[in-house]
């Protein structure tokens, strides 16, 4: 119990604290002048934030580029090493490397189309119908990927052949008489990849769903109902009228789920491990960092991850700057 | 699920939307068999999978490890095939039982929640209402921030806090997370408090009010939405996580509820009634939060928001 009033402690400390500390600092600059006062107090009400951003985030990330270039416990530089040891390793390139680009073209791409299909289709469905459909798709969006990997786990279970399988896809195997697949260890043209990305997507949609849904509610119903007159076809208007008038959220859908994409780990911490071939970067990450006790791969493995993200950094920024043009 | 998901109303509103509110569905026409059928499959595959988990965790040991959960489907009225023992051992047995790790997901959660909120409303407000030298820039930084991963900090901080004896503690877990979690929750509050009038934050000044005045008295209570959005955002993200959890707590006394459930699955021989119920041990709270919350939740989302 004493955990409880630890964190209990925690709270009330951490937001009394805070508030205490903010009314502290405010109270000294307003003791300062006045043309004094206006120019400091931003960096009061800022600063502990910029703070907490920079110890967490900017200052490890500089640190985590410097260890890159460091040994295994970050006595001594190596130079490029570390890149050059992965980079020249077939077990990194054929595999965490190509595994984690498969998933970056396969994942977010059906994540959107089967978002944008839900949203569309139940559109027509009766108000009821379409509510519940909604709500039982958007529902994995609360649990945790551990969660939905220890539900899509037992889907995928495989007993040996002639035992009951108590696993769906296998028990569906068994009806038609075909022997049971181990399917996590299914690595032949990464099937089990493909079964693990299931997951993530089975996950995702809901969240694709509402925000496509949202647009597509959004779409004025005068451009449609022009596309009609003009006698274009369901397929047409959705195609030449919605889609346009909706891309700015399918772009934001895509990105969003990209980038989770790009640093998945729990599914295959918890379905696979990495074997199989089925290892992501983000998994030989937490391998090298833990496991291994490499600093020196984990922070290169690291630093690959940021720069592939760059250019969605900028695309984000961009974004950010032309939405406030607007406002 | 009584909340409606149709509406959301997004703090930034898309051109489209802005337009012209939105509609009964652009899309008219009358649900056809082929799209019942299609969304008919769907919801069963969303459905079916979780299904069988929930009834697993009900079944006898025996039963549940060598027939499949649909077999019980088919006799549901036989009540000696139904137990609750699976979530009795699954929470008080075992090495760390779940029931320690459900207190210590809380104990994580709750002030890596917490904390992070009343100093980003702080930054939120400088932003939005206070006029300083290279305030811009340093927001285009936030945005930036937004989407570098967490991974970017874990080896020099799992270092860190190594050698200042902090690894395996709660406080380790806390401040990443407030770090880790900051960009996203300045970007929300402060896209939100710019929708508030500036004519209130004016008045407020000319009647002789300080900023600290200002935030606490008027912007705080008018932005409690925005403050929700973020902290179930940040509660839902904080409790599901596995790999700061993993890291920085690993899977001693102090060990949360996912990197339980995860060492469950490790390990041979633990039974499918044991998994499945430590897994609705595990989402318990989350789906609770998500149901009765989700309202803000999808405001957050709709937001724009991104988190790396």
């Amino acid at each position: 119990m004493l955990k409880v009033i630890n964190a209990l402690l925690a709270i009330v400390g951490g937001v009394l604290g805070s508030l205490l500390l903010f009314y502290v600092m405010n109270k000294v600059v307003e003791r300062l002048p006045r043309k004094w006062e206006e120019r400091v107090k931003p960096y009061v009400f800022f600063g502990p934030a910029v703070l907490l951003i920079g110890f967490f985030l900017i200052y490890p990330a500089i640190r985590t580029i410097v260890f890159s270039f460091a040994n295994s416990d970050s006595t001594s530089f190596i130079g490029l090493t570390n890149y050059t040891d992965l980079l020249g390793s077939g077990d990194f390139v054929s595999g965490a490397l190509l595994n984690t680009l498969l998933w970056m073209i396969v994942v977010p791409a059906l994540t959107v189309i089967f978002g944008l299909a839900v949203a569309v289709l139940a559109d027509r469905l009766r108000p009821r119908a379409e509510k519940f459909t909604k709500s039982l798709i958007f529902l994995p969006m609360a649990i945790s990927l551990v969660g939905a990997s220890t539900i899509w786990k037992y889907v995928y279970e495989s007993r040996p052949e002639g035992t009951p399988q108590v696993g769906l896809l296998n028990a569906i195997l068994d009806k038609f008489g075909i022997a049971p697949v181990a399917w996590l260890q299914l690595s032949q043209a990464h099937a089990n990849s493909l079964l693990l990305m299931v997951i993530l997507i089975w996950a995702q949609v809901g969240f694709s769903m509402v925000l496509l849904s949202a647009a597509v509610k959004g779409v004025p119903e005068d451009t449609i109902e022009a596309g009609r007159i003009d006698g274009a076809s369901e397929k047409r208007i959705f195609l030449s009228i919605v889609v346009p008038q909706i891309w700015a959220t399918v772009i934001t859908v895509f990105i969003t789920v990209l980038i989770i994409v790009m640093k998945i780990f729990d599914i295959i911490y918890v379905m696979t491990g990495g074997n199989f071939n089925t290892d992501v970067i983000g998994m030989r990450f937490f391998t090298e960092l833990f496991t291994n006790g490499n600093n020196g791969y984990a922070a290169a493995i690291v630093v690959m991850l940021m720069i592939a993200i760059v250019p969605v950094m900028l695309y984000q920024v961009r974004n950010f700057r032309r939405q406030e043009a607007q406002r | 699920m009584t909340v409606s998901l149709d509406s959301p109303t997004p703090s930034t509103p898309s051109r489209a939307a802005r337009r012209k509110p939105p509609q009964q569905g652009a899309m008219q026409s009358r649900a056809g068999w082929f799209v019942k059928i299609t969304m008919g499959i769907l919801c069963l595959v969303w459905l079916i999978p979780t299904v069988g988990l929930l009834i697993t965790s009900f079944r006898q040991p025996e039963a549940a490890n060598t027939s499949g959960w649909w077999t019980a489907i088919a006799s549901p009225l036989k009540a000696t095939q139904w137990t609750l023992q699976n979530y009795h051992d699954v929470l008080f047995n075992g090495q760390t039982p779940m029931g320690v790790s459900f207190v210590n997901s809380l104990a994580v959660a709750l002030p890596a929640t917490i904390i992070p909120i009343m100093i980003a409303a702080f930054a939120a407000y400088s932003f939005t209402f206070m006029q300083f030298k290279g305030r811009d820039a340093l927001f285009i930084v936030v945005v930036g921030l937004l989407v570098v991963p967490y991974q970017v900090a874990l080896v020099p901080l799992l270092q860190f806090y190594g050698s200042i004896g902090l690894n395996g503690t709660f406080p380790a877990v806390w401040l990443a997370h407030a770090g880790f979690g900051m960009p996203l929750a300045i970007y929300i509050l402060r896209n939100y408090m710019a929708t508030l009038p500036l004519s209130v934050v004016e008045s407020a000044k000319i009647d002789g009010a300080s900023h600290f005045v200002t935030f606490w008295r008027l912007i705080v209570p008018m932005s409690v939405p925005a403050l929700a959005s973020f902290a179930i955002f940040q509660f839902l993200w904080v409790w599901n996580d596995l790999l700061v959890a993993l890291l920085f707590l690993g899977q001693g006394d102090n060990m949360v509820v996912t990197v339980n459930l995860a060492s469950l699955l490790g390990q041979q021989g633990q039974g499918w009634q044991l998994l499945t119920a430590g897994a609705f041990v595990s989402m318990a709270i989350p789906l609770l939060v998500f149901v009765s919350l989700q309202r803000y939740f999808i405001r957050g989302m709709t937001s724009g928001a991104v988190k790396g």
